[in-house]
C-alpha cells in the first residue's frame, strides 16, 4: 500500500535535495570491506521536502494557533525574540570544547542565568546541566542520596512521594536505584501529615514535593512538612514544574526545600518543541552545592573571566557538555525582559486566570471541582462527570473540545482525581479566549446530556477522527520502510 | 505588560467573578513570613534593549562561521541546509507539547514516525525511539535497559576505553545507586580481546563505540566477531556510533548489535555550545517492551484512515510510575525533527556524499600532518573524520598558536582523558573544512614547532 503523504512514498530514484561540492583534495580509497551495501533513505527534491513538512505542520495544534490549557505543562506564549536570540551565529556556531577565553559571551550568559534562577527560587547554587524536568529530578535524587552518604547515612534508600506527584517522581526514584514510598493526600489535597510522620524513619533519603501540587493547590503546611522531614534526617526535593504560580510570591528555598529542578520550558517560556528539548536546571542550598553535577560556570573575579568548575563532591556529569544551551538563551531573554516585578505579575495573572476558570466552572455546575472549596494556584482540576450524561467520560469531553478548536486540558491526571480534567490557562491568554473556552465546556455539557453519542464519536473537525490506540499497542508498527520491512 | 493581554477592566471583572477585591487574596494560603520576597534581579529590559545586549554577548564568542575549526570530540561541524531551520521555525511544530492528543498532533507524530523509520534504515535496526537527550544519556539508558532485559541477574557493564569519556562519566553518574559493576576502561590499552575476556555470566552488556572516540574504525568483521563472542557469553552488545559515518559504512544492525546509540547532533542540528542535541536510540524488536523512551506507532482512526499515536506507553512513567522502564518525559523531539528534515533533504545520495567528503578531507589532512617533522598520526586502524596526532609540544600551546596566528580552532587536547598518549591532539575534519583551511592548519602546525616560536610560546604561558 502506498500513501501519498508518507516520506518514503514521495521518493523517486535519482532525486536529491541538496547538491554538495566535489572533493577539493586528492581522494583516498575507501576499503570495500567497510562499505554498506545499500542506504535505504528516501530520495526527494527540495520542493517536496518543503511541502511535506509544511503540510505536516498544518496537522498540528500549537500555542501559536490557540488556547492550550494543558495542566502541569504551562503552555504559555513562546516569545519570538527568544527564538531570534538563540539563533544568533555567536551562539549556534560555537563548539562546546572551545577554549573558555573564546566563549566568554556564552559562559557569561550561563553564569547570569544560574544566578537569576537561584535568586528567583531561593537557592545558593545552580547547575544548568540537566536536559529536562525528569532529568533534573533524577539529578536531585542522586544529590540527596550523595549528601546522605556523605553524612554517613548509608542505610537510607527510601524516597517518599505523595500520591498526587507527577509519574516522573517515582520513576526517577526507582531508576536511580532507590525505593519509592507513596504518601496519601488529605481531604484538602495537602500531604497527609499523619501518614508522613508514620513513614519517616532512618531509611528515608528524603521526600519529593510539588508545590503548588498537581491539584493546583499550595501546600499550606509546607513548612511543617519540611521541618518534619529534616528532623527525621531527611532532605526535601521540590518538583519545580509549577513554579509559574509562585514567582515573586514565595521562594521554595525559603520554605525549607533543599533541592529543586526548574522547567525552563514551562516557567520561562521556552517552547516545548512537540516534546522537547526542555531544560531542567537544579538549584540547591549551600549545604548541597558541592554535590551538583558539573561543570558549572564560575566567575574568576581576579582575572575577570568565567571558568568551568567541577563541584568537589559532585555526583558526576549527568549529560555531555553543559546542558541544553540553546534553551538557556531563551529563558535568559525572558527573565531579563521581565525583572522581579514582571515575573511576579506573571504568577499573579496565571493564578488569577486559573481561579476565574475555577469560579466559572463552579457556577456552571456541570463539572465537579473536588477541591473547589480552596483557592487554586496556576491550575484547577475539575472532573468530566457531567450529571445526567450517561456514559460520557473525560476522554469524550476532551475530544469534543478539539471540535471547538481548543487543545484539551490534561486528562486522567492527577491519578487521585477520578476522571480528571486539569486546566492550566497560563498568564498569556486574553479574557475573550478564556471565556470562549468556558462557553465551549458549557455547550459540551449540554450536548452530553442531549446526545452522548455525539461526544463518543468526537472529534469531527480534526485532521483525523479518533485514533485506535489499543490497536497501535497490540499490533505495533513502529517503522515503515519501502521494502515492507516493518517492525511489528 | 510583556505577554499579558488582560486589561484593568478584565482583571476587575474576573476578580468580581471569583469574589475577591485584590489579587493578594489568592495567595492568603502562602505563609505570611515568606510571602512576597524581594527578588534581586536586573531591571526589566525592552525587546529593543535585550536584542542589543544579546548581539553583543553573541559577538564575544569566536564562532565557526568566522574561524576555521578542527574540533570534534562528540560535537561536529557538519553542514546544515537552510530548509532544516525553515521546518523548525514553523510555530505549529515548535510551540506544540508532547503529542498526547493524537488527532491534533499528526504533524509531530508522523514526523517522529518518519524519523524512526529513516534512522532504522540508517542504523540497520528494527526499532528506533523518538529520542533521548543526547549521545551520553542514550548510552546510560542502554546500559539500564540491558540490565532490565537481564532481569537484574547480570550486574556488570563492560565499557571500552575508547567510548567517549563523557559518555562513560554519565553512565557512572546514572548508575551510582544501582550497585552495578562497571569495568573495562581501566587502561586505554584494553582492546576488544581484553573486553571479551572480561565478559562472563555476570555481564549484562558490552558497550563499544565505532567509529570510536579516537576516530578509529573497527571493521565489520571485527565487530561481528565481537558480537558473536558477547552473545556466546549471554550478554548484549551496545554500539555507540556516528550517524554521518553510516552514510558510507556498514551499519551496526548488520553486525548484530542489540542496542545502537549515537549522538545525532551532526544530522541537521547546530553546535549550539553543547546542546540541545539528539540521543539516537535503536534496538532489536524483541526488546521493544523493555525499552525506554517514547515510541510512535501507526494505527487507524474511526474511519479506517491511517494515523499515528504514542504507543506502548505502559512502559512509561505516567502510567507505570515507579515500575516504568525509564523516567523519560520530555525528550529532544525538535532535534529529531531537525534530523528527519536533514535526512529527507540530503537523501540517499547527499548523506553518502557528506560521508565521502569527510573521509577524503580527513585522510588528506592526516597524510599532510603525518609528514611534518615532530608530528605523527597515531591511527593504525582505518579512521573516520577524526584522528590522533602526537605533537612535539603540549597541545594547549599549539592550539594557542593556531588561534592567535591563524584564527584556527585546533583539535581536542587528549592529555586529561588519555594521559598515556602523551601530547596528543584529536583532530576532526568534515565536509565543512575547505582545502585551504587544511593547508593553513598544516602550515601553522609546522610553524608551531619551529624553534623560535617554541621559545615564544613557552615564555607566554
Amino acid at each position: 500500500m502506498k500513501f501519498d503523504d508518507y516520506i518514503y512514498d514521495l521518493s523517486s530514484p535519482g532525486r536529491t535535495g541538496i547538491d554538495l561540492p566535489d572533493p577539493d583534495v586528492p581522494e583516498t580509497p575507501i576499503p570495500a570491506e567497510l562499505l554498506r551495501d545499500e542506504l535505504p533513505l528516501p530520495e526527494l527534491s527540495l520542493v517536496q521536502v518543503a511541502r511535506h513538512y509544511l503540510r505536516l505542520s498544518q496537522k498540528n495544534y500549537a500555542v501559536d494557533k490557540g488556547f492550550y490549557p494543558l495542566g502541569s505543562c504551562t503552555m504559555k506564549y513562546n516569545p519570538k525574540v527568544n527564538e531570534w536570540a538563540a539563533r544568533l551565529p555567536g551562539f549556534t556556531a560555537v563548539h562546546p570544547l572551545q577554549d573558555p577565553e573564546t566563549v566568554q559571551g556564552a559562559m557569561g550568559l550561563m553564569y547570569e542565568l544560574q544566578e537569576m534562577i537561584g535568586e528567583i527560587a531561593g537557592f545558593d547554587a545552580v547547575s544548568l546541566q540537566p536536559a529536562a524536568g525528569a532529568h533534573g529530578e533524577f539529578t536531585g535524587v542522586l544529590i540527596m542520596r550523595a549528601a546522605q552518604l556523605a553524612r554517613g547515612e548509608t542505610q537510607r534508600h527510601k524516597i517518599l512521594v505523595p500520591d498526587s506527584a507527577h509519574g516522573t517522581n517515582p520513576a526517577s526514584t526507582s531508576m536511580a536505584g532507590f525505593t519509592a514510598v507513596q504518601i496519601p493526600s488529605d481531604k484538602d489535597g495537602n500531604v497527609n501529615i499523619q501518614a508522613l510522620k508514620a513513614a519517616l524513619d532512618d531509611e528515608v533519603i528524603g521526600i519529593m514535593v510539588t508545590n503548588p501540587n498537581t491539584l493546583g493547590l499550595f501546600e499550606s503546611q509546607i513548612a511543617e512538612v519540611c521541618d518534619l522531614v529534616h528532623e527525621a534526617g531527611g532532605l526535601v526535593y521540590g518538583d519545580g514544574a509549577n513554579l509559574n504560580a509562585i514567582m515573586g510570591i514565595a521562594r521554595p528555598g525559603d520554605l525549607g526545600i533543599d533541592v529543586m529542578h526548574f522547567n525552563l520550558h514551562k516557567t520561562f517560556s521556552t517552547p516545548h518543541g512537540g516534546g522537547g528539548p526542555g531544560s531542567g536546571p537544579v538549584g540547591v542550598t549551600a549545604e548541597l552545592a558541592s554535590f551538583l553535577p558539573g561543570p558549572i560556570v564560575a566567575l574568576n573575579e581576579e582575572e575577570g573571566l568565567y571558568e568551568w568548575r567541577h563541584p568537589e563532591k559532585s555526583i558526576g556529569r549527568i549529560k555531555s557538555f553543559y546542558g541544553n544551551f540553546g534553551v538557556m538563551v531563551k529563558a535568559y531573554v525572558y527573565i531579563k525582559m521581565h525583572g522581579a516585578q514582571g515575573l511576579r505579575e506573571v504568577s499573579e495573572i496565571a493564578v488569577l486566570n486559573a481561579n476565574y476558570i475555577q469560579a466559572r466552572i463552579l457556577q456552571m455546575g456541570d463539572y465537579p471541582v473536588p477541591y473547589g472549596h480552596r483557592r487554586c494556584k496556576h491550575e484547577t482540576v475539575a472532573q468530566g462527570k457531567i450529571p445526567n450524561a450517561d456514559g460520557v467520560r473525560t476522554l469524550d469531553i476532551a475530544k469534543r473540545l478539539i471540535d471547538y478548536d481548543f487543545h484539551p486540558p490534561t486528562i486522567y491526571f492527577p491519578l487521585i482525581v477520578h476522571e480528571a480534567l486539569m486546566i492550566e490557562p497560563t498568564e498569556t491568554e486574553d479574557k475573550e479566549t478564556i471565556d470562549a473556552f468556558l462557553d465551549a465546556l458549557d455547550k459540551i455539557a449540554e450536548e452530553a446530556r442531549k446526545d452522548p453519542d455525539l461526544l463518543h464519536g468526537a472529534p469531527y473537525n480534526a485532521p483525523t477522527r479518533r485514533l485506535d490506540e489499543v490497536r497501535a499497542a497490540r499490533q505495533p508498527v513502529l517503522i515503515r520502510l519501502p521494502d515492507a520491512k516493518v517492525a511489528t | 505588560m510583556r505577554y499579558i493581554p488582560l486589561t484593568d477592566e478584565d482583571r476587575q471583572a474576573m476578580m468580581a467573578t471569583i469574589g475577591i477585591e485584590d489579587i493578594d487574596e489568592l495567595f492568603a494560603d502562602v505563609p505570611a513570613e515568606f510571602r512576597y520576597p524581594d527578588l534581586a534581579l536586573p531591571a526589566p529590559m525592552t525587546e529593543m534593549e535585550i536584542m542589543r545586549e544579546l548581539d553583543m554577548r553573541a559577538a564575544e564568542n569566536a564562532n565557526l562561521r568566522e574561524f576555521a575549526s578542527f574540533l570534534g570530540a562528540g560535537a561536529y561541524n557538519h553542514f546544515v541546509p537552510a530548509i532544516v531551520d525553515t521546518v523548525l521555525s514553523r510555530g505549529e511544530f515548535y510551540t506544540a507539547y508532547t503529542p498526547y492528543q493524537p488527532e491534533i498532533s499528526q504533524g509531530t507524530l508522523q514526523a517522529a514516525f518518519e524519523y524512526q523509520s529513516m534512522v532504522a534504515a540508517l542504523t540497520g535496526m528494527e526499532v528506533v525511539n523518538a529520542s533521548h537527550y543526547d549521545g551520553s544519556t542514550a548510552v546510560a539508558e542502554a546500559a539500564i535497559m540491558a540490565v532490565n532485559i537481564q532481569r537484574h541477574k547480570r550486574r556488570t557493564i563492560i565499557i571500552s576505553p575508547t567510548l567517549h569519556p563523557q559518555y562513560r562519566a554519565v553512565l557512572r553518574t546514572y548508575t551510582q545507586g544501582m550497585a552495578l559493576n562497571i569495568i573495562g576502561d581501566e587502561t586505554a590499552d584494553n582492546d576488544f580481546h581484553t573486553l571479551i575476556e572480561m565478559c562472563d555470566k555476570d555481564t549484562a552488556a558490552v558497550i563499544v563505540q565505532n567509529p570510536d572516540f579516537l576516530g578509529q574504525l573497527h571493521t565489520p568483521q571485527e565487530m561481528q566477531d565481537l558480537a558473536d563472542a558477547v552473545h556466546a557469553r549471554g550478554a548484549l552488545l551496545v554500539v555507540s556510533t556516528d550517524p554521518i559515518a553510516l552514510g558510507l559504512l556498514k551499519p551496526p544492525g548488520e553486525y548484530d548489535a542489540d542496542i545502537v546509540t549515537a549522538e545525532g547532533q551532526g544530522l541537521g542540528n547546530s553546535l549550539s555550545f553543547g546542546g540541545p542535541y539528539l540521543g539516537i536510540f535503536a534496538f532489536r524488536k524483541k526488546y521493544m517492551r523493555k525499552s525506554s523512551g517514547r515510541l510512535v506507532g501507526e494505527t487507524i482512526d474511526a474511519d479506517g484512515k491511517r494515523g499515528y499515536v504514542l504507543t506502548l506507553s505502559t512502559r512509561e512513567q505516567h502510567i507505570r510510575r515507579e515500575k516504568a522502564t525509564s523516567n523519560i518525559c520530555s525528550n529532544q523531539a525538535l532535534n529529531a525533527l531537525a534530523a528527519a528534515a536533514y535526512l529527507a533533504a540530503m537523501g540517499k545520495q547527499g548523506l553518502r556524499k557528506v560521508a565521502e567528503l569527510t573521509w577524503h578531507k580527513s585522510h588528506y589532512a592526516a597524510r599532510q600532518i603525518d609528514q611534518l617533522e615532530g608530528y605523527e598520526v597515531m591511527e593504525e586502524l582505518p579512521f573516520f573524520k577524526e584522528f590522533v596526532v602526537r605533537c612535539p609540544r603540549p597541545v594547549a600551546e599549539i592550539n594557542r598558536y593556531l588561534l592567535e596566528e591563524y584564527g584556527i580552532i585546533g583539535g581536542y587536547d587528549l592529555s586529561q582523558d588519555y594521559p598515556s598518549l602523551g601530547n596528543a591532539m584529536l583532530l576532526c575534519v568534515t565536509e565543512m573544512n575547505a582545502r585551504e583551511e587544511i593547508d593553513d592548519l598544516v602550515t601553522a602546525l609546522d610553524e608551531a614547532n619551529a624553534p623560535h616560536i617554541r621559545l615564544n610560546l613557552e615564555a607566554s604561558l
